[in-house]
């Protein structure tokens, strides 16, 4: 991946299934199997969360801006949805396996695999920016 | 969701003919898996070889397959890398019996 990739995608789960289908097999094809892998994870996390939680379910649009960097992939995420609950990222605590958890798992996640998280709301937008380790 | 199943060795091997179990599709995976083990083997095997991505929603739901099973067993077969690294990171890989091939 050369040049920066911009794309504006529906918020709902068949949008994110074709984009991340799109972005494995095109703009992400070229990076090393590990962090393709990584991306995709994460970029999952991120855009399921908008679809259930600042969108509520409701549909919106989403805006992806990826590019390579010094030290890995930069995702910059956008929506126009409800912002993040008290202003901040969650903590992303990991679920007890032995509990059997279905869910919680996406902060968690993203946590784990991204660097320099760095969340913005400005001008009724939620901007999150993040950095995937090459 | 393509699920196909046959016994092999008294176990209930399902194999996931999709390439990836997300938010999109865990539903659909949970219902078509309701179906499958319907069949009384005490140990069913999911073979997710097909499967090259499983984001959390599609981990829930594999999850809510194993307690659907309960007491049956549940185990899981041929992870792909991005699968097997949910897995791991989440600890949910101590939870599951995981074979690295799919039985034969």
């Amino acid at each position: 991946m050369t040049t920066e990739t911009r794309l504006t995608i529906p918020g709902n789960p068949h949008a994110v299934h074709e984009a991340l289908r799109g972005l494995a097999e095109g703009a992400l094809s070229g990076l090393a199997e590990a962090e393709r892998n990584t991306a995709q994870i994460v970029l999952a996390e991120v855009l399921n969360n908008i679809v259930e939680h600042a969108y509520a379910e409701q549909g919106g649009g989403i805006d992806l801006l990826l590019w390579v960097e010094a030290g890995g992939l930069r995702c910059v995420v956008t929506d126009r949805g409800a912002p993040m609950p008290s202003g901040r990222l969650p903590k992303g605590r990991s679920p007890h396996p032995g509990d059997l958890p279905q869910g919680g798992f996406g902060w968690f996640l993203i946590r784990s695999l991204a660097r320099d998280l760095r969340y913005r709301r400005a001008e009724g937008r939620n901007e999150l920016s993040f950095c995937l380790p090459s | 969701m393509d699920l196909s199943a046959e016994v092999r060795d008294g176990a209930l091997v399902i194999r996931v003919h999709e390439d990836r179990i997300d938010a999109a599709s865990a539903i659909d995976f949970k219902d078509r898996m309701r179906e499958a083990i319907r069949d009384p083997a005490p140990v069913v095997v999911l073979d997710l070889s097909r499967v090259a991505f499983l984001d959390s929603s599609g981990l829930g739901a594999v999850v809510a397959v194993m307690k659907l099973l309960a007491p049956r067993k549940l185990e899981l077969a041929a992870l792909s890398p991005t699968v097997a690294k949910v897995f791991r990171l989440t600890r949910m890989d101590s939870v599951f019996t995981i074979h690295p091939e799919a039985p034969r």
